[in-house]
């Protein structure tokens, strides 16, 4: 059964990884990046090992390494400062390919790198297997305060309807020449967020009364999923026991 | 005749700037009945209807459902009995899928597992949207929502549905579909409408409320032929339209 086109991280499937209970994932991922932010740098074989654990989850997930690789490009921005690391920093010099750079930045460079891409993945392969309600679920079942995650989740649900409210807006201004180029000529666009404020606003009031018409008393009802079992549990530890073993081993190794 | 589902007696209610919306209005509705309430802008027609389940308080007046009488004390009850449909889908629509959206009201009303499973069916199955469950509301057609939103109060097993503006915004075909659907119901309806050849073609009885209150009450067919009632209270027929001529 669809579950419709949920959102653009999603890849729909029902594959052991899409099966677990969310809350049990969104640990897996906090424990994962928590041991993978504690691996020594110099340990290149602990990342390999976490990156290794990722394409397995991947692979029995059914997510296309090209969907996961598209994706983890957001932290472009990231690594492009980090490559200029080895040029800024201070220290001693080595040459690559000619040219001198510096050795702690190398390093500082290819840590942030390393520990990046391999968070990025661990949520991209949360967000796509995971639907964003239920991701949200899982935060209210690990306690997160209910009203944080209903703003969220009404915020996810009236994103389009007011999205669509402020397009009609501006198309409606567009109709009448309105074409803004200078700062001086923003004063409608301020009037339309005020607009569009009081009009969310009043929708939020019309909400509530129709959630109020249909006997609601303050709680959302649970109406997603079975909580997490002791196998879920279980199965969600296996990523995180890598990435935390890893970084356990290569702290021992790096002292001896 | 039927046992009354609705009993609305004397009600006056004044908005906090004093605008009087209600001035001693009162209806009686029977099971199986559908009833189409009209009236212009600014009659009172909504205010009443928020008065059925309470999310609007009288000043003076009693409403009573199903022999019930509402108060503080019997809110809950009211609210499982009268299933409004309010005008813009995208207020009654609030939960992320079509099927939890339809859970909601039974889930409030302590329904679980199995039994809301099919409730959530049986409602979706009798407006023709059982396909659209796992949806979400915002990726349906206009005529699809509203056709949700008629089942999300179905869920709850009401006695009478009120049915704010229901064709407002919809196409001729969704329309169509809409009435095919409400018909198809055996419970009893008020139909808040400015459509009047949808409350001739729905609902054999209607009312006509002006100034906060029932100013006609009797067949849909009679009232939409007098001609002179219809004016003085800023009802109008579609051009070319005789209500004398349909064929019922």
């Amino acid at each position: 059964m669809g579950a419709g086109h949920s959102h653009p991280l999603h890849v729909h499937g029902h594959s052991a990884v899409h099966r677990l209970a969310p809350e049990a994932k969104v640990v897996a991922v906090f424990a994962f990046v928590f041991g993978v932010a504690l691996t020594p740098r110099e340990a290149f074989w602990a990342f390999a090992l976490d990156a290794v654990a990722l394409a397995v989850v991947a692979a029995v997930a059914k997510v296309p390494a090209r969907f996961v690789l598209t994706r983890a490009t957001v932290v472009a921005p990231f690594l492009g400062l980090a490559l200029l690391l080895p040029f800024v920093a201070d220290g001693p010099r080595t040459e690559v390919l000619g040219v001198a750079v510096a050795v702690e930045g190398l390093w500082g460079a290819w840590a942030i790198a390393a520990r990046a891409l391999l968070g990025v993945t661990a949520s991209i392969l949360l967000a796509a297997t995971t639907e964003i309600p239920d991701v949200l679920k899982g935060f209210e079942r690990l306690r997160v305060p209910p009203v944080l995650t209903q703003i969220a989740a009404f915020m996810l649900r009236y994103l389009e309807v007011v999205a669509g409210e402020l397009g009609r807006m501006r198309t409606a201004m567009t109709a009448r020449g309105y074409d803004p180029r200078w700062l001086w000529q923003a004063k409608p666009i301020a009037a339309g967020a005020g607009a569009l404020f009081i009009r969310s606003y009043e929708r939020g009031e019309r909400v509530h009364a129709a959630m109020l018409a249909r006997g609601w008393n303050g709680t959302m009802p649970e109406l997603r999923g079975a909580p997490a079992t002791t196998a879920d549990w279980t199965r969600a530890t296996l990523l995180p026991l890598v990435s935390l073993t890893a970084a356990l081993a290569a702290a021992l190794i790096a002292r001896t | 005749m039927h046992h009354a589902v609705v009993e609305v007696d004397d009600l006056t209610f004044r908005y906090p700037d004093g605008t009087t919306a209600l001035d001693g209005f009162s209806l009686t509705v029977h099971a199986g009945e559908r009833v189409a309430v009209l009236g212009p802008n600014g009659a009172g027609k909504t205010t009443f209807a928020l008065h059925l389940n309470g999310i609007n308080r009288a000043r003076s007046g009693r409403v009573v459902v199903d022999g019930t009488e509402l108060s503080e004390r019997t809110l809950t009850e009211i609210r499982r009995r009268v299933g409004h449909v309010f005008q813009d889908p995208d207020d009654q629509l609030f939960m992320p899928t079509v099927r939890e959206d339809v859970a909601f009201g039974p889930a409030n009303l302590g329904v679980t597992g199995d039994e809301l499973q099919a409730r959530v069916e049986a409602a979706l199955d009798s407006v023709g949207m059982l396909a659209m469950i796992g949806r979400a509301p915002h990726h349906l057609s206009g005529g699809e929502r509203r056709r949700v939103a008629v089942a999300t109060v179905l869920s709850m097993e009401p006695s009478i549905l009120v049915l704010d503006e229901p064709t407002s915004n919809l196409d001729p075909a969704s329309r169509r579909e809409l009435t095919t659907v409400l018909e198809g119901l055996g419970v009893a309806q008020l139909v808040i409408t400015h459509d009047l050849p949808f409350a001739l073609e729905l609902c054999p009885r209607a009312v006509v409320v002006d100034g906060g209150r029932v100013v006609a009450d009797g067949p849909t067919h009679e009232l939409l032929a007098d001609a002179e009632l219809l004016h003085a209270h800023r009802l109008e027929l579609p051009y070319g339209f005789d209500p004398r001529v349909v064929q019922r």
